[in-house]
């Protein structure tokens, strides 16, 4: 049933070539953008520059997968599949197979641009910052799957983007490196995921050593998926109110 | 295997006790009991705003309740063995808008674990053969709702809930549509079916009348015509419900 689900939800965005072109087409866009942007900068470019292409596939899969659940919901389909035997981890898990995939591809265009065109260099292996980029996709896609019970509307779910993803970004020690903020800032961003994705992929960027600190990295981005997807189970009720 | 048991274990489909539903701060049904039999279509007739679709999603299970008691086949509704057993649609055609017919019959299809000739015989019951390939979002109204009652048939059901299940439908079509329920109803499926039109009354083949959360009679339309010498249906839910 996951299977099918996964089938399903690729089928779905088959039909919709826009979305696909538009996740496919932007990451390396604003990667080739940034590129401009810090003209003349190479060695900034090439510290955030890495890290940047494995955390695009987070930001936009939790916000299709936020709305792709909410669409669930206010269609009347969870209503139906709740009524049958079809397991909530079946239908989550068969969202975050898809998603993955779709995620997969993105991952390693975004990689091949920044690599291959712009000159980013990694330390360590590049099919290590594409793996990484899938694991955070399953990150976000699971966390956008969470947060879209509390959405009541499409609008709010795109809120959720900024609410959710963006203070994670400003405190993952991209924009500045976390020893230099603040204490409480510090400690917030120690229990953020993306304080961790981040972290694995600076690693990998940056020193390459594939050592036991990313195995602790790689190890809170996976719980964090499982806990969020137990979380958003939790959220799918069979019987509403 | 689970058909044979459940339809020993008792002649009602449905048997509701005491049921109290309540939606925000406004108790919807303040305590329905009611049996629905097997090998029947069983109309569920009431104004809009009558607890009518509650009732429905109380006996699929579906639906948070606050008190009594809902058995469906012989089990509490909403267990697991029902969900196979319960074919449901909601008022709104709850299927994919961007996939096909087929598309949609395909995957719920594999969700019941029902083989693929199935959904050929379903498309057909329904009358969406030359629909079959089309995405649903072009699909007109009535087709829609015909392609999300295909789903609620694929598993073989032995209770159907539909909730107005003939909105939109012309008259050709929504004279199929009951026919189909009857031919169902003929091999011992319980039919239950809502509306609002008074015209579909006589379609059915026993009636539960229901204003505002309460239950005002049941009978065959016959029946509950004679009950208040009305001539019409009409007549005798205004004749009913002023009596209750």
């Amino acid at each position: 049933m996951t299977w099918a689900t996964c089938e399903r939800v690729l089928r779905q965005l088959r039909r919709d070539p826009r979305t696909v072109a538009l996740l496919m087409v932007v990451p390396p866009a604003l990667l080739v953008l940034f590129r401009w942007v810090m003209e003349g900068q190479d060695e900034a470019f090439d510290r955030v520059g890495g890290p940047m292409v494995g955390l695009f596939p987070f930001i936009t899969m939790f916000v299709v997968a936020s709305v792709a659940m909410l669409r669930e919901r206010t269609t009347g389909t969870l209503e139906r599949l709740m009524s049958m035997p079809i397991g909530k981890l079946d239908l989550l898990g068969g969202y975050d197979l898809a998603f993955a995939g779709l995620a997969g591809v993105q991952a390693v265009l975004t990689t091949a641009v920044g690599f291959g065109l712009l000159g980013l260099t990694a330390a360590g292996p590049i099919w290590a910052v594409i793996l990484i980029a899938i694991g955070n996709a399953s990150l976000g896609m699971a966390l956008g799957l969470f947060v879209s019970a509390f959405a009541r509307s499409e609008f709010q779910a795109v809120q959720f983007m900024p609410a959710f993803v963006l203070p994670q970004v400003l405190l993952a020690g991209l924009i500045a490196p976390r020893p230099s903020m603040a204490r409480p800032l510090e400690v917030v961003s120690d229990v953020l995921p993306l304080t961790y994705a981040y972290s694995a992929l600076a690693r990998i960027t940056a020193s390459g050593d594939l050592d036991r600190w990313l195995a602790r990295d790689v190890a809170v981005i996976v719980g964090f998926t499982l806990l969020s997807l137990a979380l958003g189970a939790a959220t799918l009720r069979r019987r509403t109110p | 295997m689970a058909l044979p048991t459940s339809v020993v274990a008792s002649d009602d489909a449905i048997r509701v006790r005491d049921l109290r539903v309540r939606r925000g701060h406004h108790l919807v049904l303040p305590g329905v009991s009611l049996e629905v039999p097997l090998g029947v279509v069983t109309g569920l007739l009431g104004p809009s705003g009558s607890g009518k679709t509650t009732l429905m999603r109380a006996i699929v299970g579906v639906q948070v309740i606050e008190g009594g008691e809902v058995t469906v086949l012989g089990r509490p509704a909403g267990s697991k063995p029902l969900r196979t057993l319960v074919g449901y649609t909601t008022q709104a055609p709850s299927i994919y808008p961007d996939l096909t017919v087929h598309e949609n019959l395909r995957y719920f299809a594999r969700l019941l674990g029902v083989a693929t000739e199935r959904v050929e015989e379903v498309i057909d019951s329904v009358d969406l053969r030359e629909q079959a390939d089309q995405i649903v979002r072009t699909l007109s109204g009535g087709e829609r709702s015909r392609a999300s009652l295909a789903v609620a048939l694929l598993g073989d059901p032995e209770l159907l809930v539909l909730d107005e299940p003939t909105v939109g439908l012309d008259p050709l079509l929504r004279h199929d549509v009951w026919r189909l329920f009857h031919s169902l109803a003929d091999r011992g499926v319980a039919v239950l079916v809502s509306t609002h039109v008074m015209d579909e009354a006589d379609r059915c083949n026993r009636l539960v009348l229901m204003r505002e959360g309460h239950i005002v009679a049941s009978g065959s339309p016959d029946e509950l015509r004679e009950r208040v010498s009305a001539t019409t249906m009409e007549e005798a839910f205004v004749a009913l419900a002023a009596g209750s």
